[in-house]
């Protein structure tokens, strides 16, 4: 059966609270997963009070904060923080989403920060993206032609351009497939949000030409149909993007060729 | 412990080639519970609460009795498609399997032993 109790070893506990600031008056305070596989110690969770009248107004910038002021040990990814490199993706009050684009402002009380959900740990706020990397991989996002012809570039109409448009601004942060139950329960054999999303943003490329083949990868109770419009996906991505709706339209493409 | 790759992971055994047939028929069923449930709500309705011969007089009616019987054929076929993706999301290995072919046999018991019954109320 599937496992819907914590480990053992998973267990949250408390942690360190980290002293507040001196002199401060406007100070606002973080709850943080903190992990390491170096201890052999269960997660906990540290309480930390940053002055935010020294701080930027994202998530991402108290994060830094806490990391060069407070605690440098502090461990996340983030690189690009304009919401383009997907990197800095984790769980915030209780919404999978970019920590650099999603404003403190948004957060009622205290800013609980945890790692994206029901993905292995890699340390603090950093998940093992693994697998997920390599079902992107699998659904082969890259332009598959047959043809030699054109031999220059290849062209496509202003109408099926746009049908890309809502698709390819997927940045890959994992969000979508973190935030869905049926991801949680069979993400080793369903492709989740993400990659279906690109895998639907292939398909339905004028200038790709293995579409049949595309489709046939996905023809599979699991890869594909074990979406169930549960449509948390739509609701966390911190791009705007609804995945439930590139899956659905893959599944009427599939009904549409059997019919 | 296997030393696989990433990507021999990710692709697993492959893509079945099946999958497609089961949504479309749970989609299909689903629609046709759509219009038969409120008609066998009716027709069963109407008979709730008669004496035995009136119920039974009323369902030797073709209506009721073909409403009832194409409610209950539908609702066993999307009840099988239906609980079959409810234990394959939750369940894994043998007891799956177990599950799915107890969960058949359940679906096809109540539609032969509903429709027997019918068939005996309405001939």
């Amino acid at each position: 059966m599937v496992q819907f109790r914590l480990p053992k070893n998973s267990t949250i506990r408390t942690g360190k609270t980290w002293p507040k600031p001196a002199g401060a008056t406007n100070i606002r305070k973080f709850q943080i997963y903190r992990w390491t596989p170096d201890d052999g110690e269960n997660p906990r969770v540290d309480t930390y009070f940053v002055d935010m009248d020294t701080c930027g107004p994202m998530v991402l910038d108290a994060l830094i904060k806490i990391k060069n002021e407070i605690d440098p040990t502090l461990t996340f990814r983030r690189s690009c923080r304009e919401g383009i490199c997907g990197s800095c993706a984790m769980n915030i009050d209780g919404i999978n989403t970019l920590a650099c684009i999603y404003g403190m402002d948004e957060v009622k009380g205290d800013v609980k920060i945890y790692p994206l959900p029901h993905m292995p740990v890699v340390r603090d706020l950093i998940p093992d993206l693994t697998h997920f990397y390599a079902q992107h991989a699998s659904i082969m996002p890259w332009l598959e032609t047959k043809t030699n012809r054109p031999a220059k570039e290849w062209k496509q109409s202003i109408e099926d351009r746009k049908k890309l448009d809502g698709l390819y601004e997927c940045v890959m942060c994992a969000s979508c497939s973190t935030s869905c139950p049926s991801y949680w329960w069979n993400g080793d054999r369903y492709l989740g949000p993400a990659a279906l999303l690109h895998a639907y943003r292939w398909i339905i490329d004028s200038r790709d030409e293995a579409t049949g083949e595309r489709l046939d990868e996905l023809e599979d109770p699991f890869k594909l149909y074990r979406c169930h419009t549960i449509m948390n996906c739509a609701k966390t991505c911190p791009k705007g993007l609804n995945p439930a709706k590139a899956i659905a339209s893959i599944k009427k493409m599939m009904v549409e060729r059997t019919l | 412990m296997h030393y696989l790759t990433d990507r021999k992971r990710a692709e697993g055994k492959g893509a079945s080639g099946s999958g497609t047939e089961h949504f479309w028929g749970q989609a299909i069923s689903a629609v046709g519970l759509l219009i038969l449930m409120p008609l066998f709500a009716l027709t069963f309705g109407s008979a709730l609460g008669l004496p035995y011969e009136e119920a039974v007089a009323y369902y030797h009616r073709p209506f009721p009795a073909i409403i009832a019987a194409m409610t209950l054929v539908t609702a066993m076929v999307h009840f099988r498609h239906g609980i079959q993706v409810v234990i394959e999301d939750y369940s894994r290995g043998v007891t799956k399997k177990a599950l799915v072919i107890l969960s058949t046999a359940l679906a096809y018991t109540t539609l032969a032993v509903g429709l027997y019954g019918l068939a005996r109320i309405a001939f």
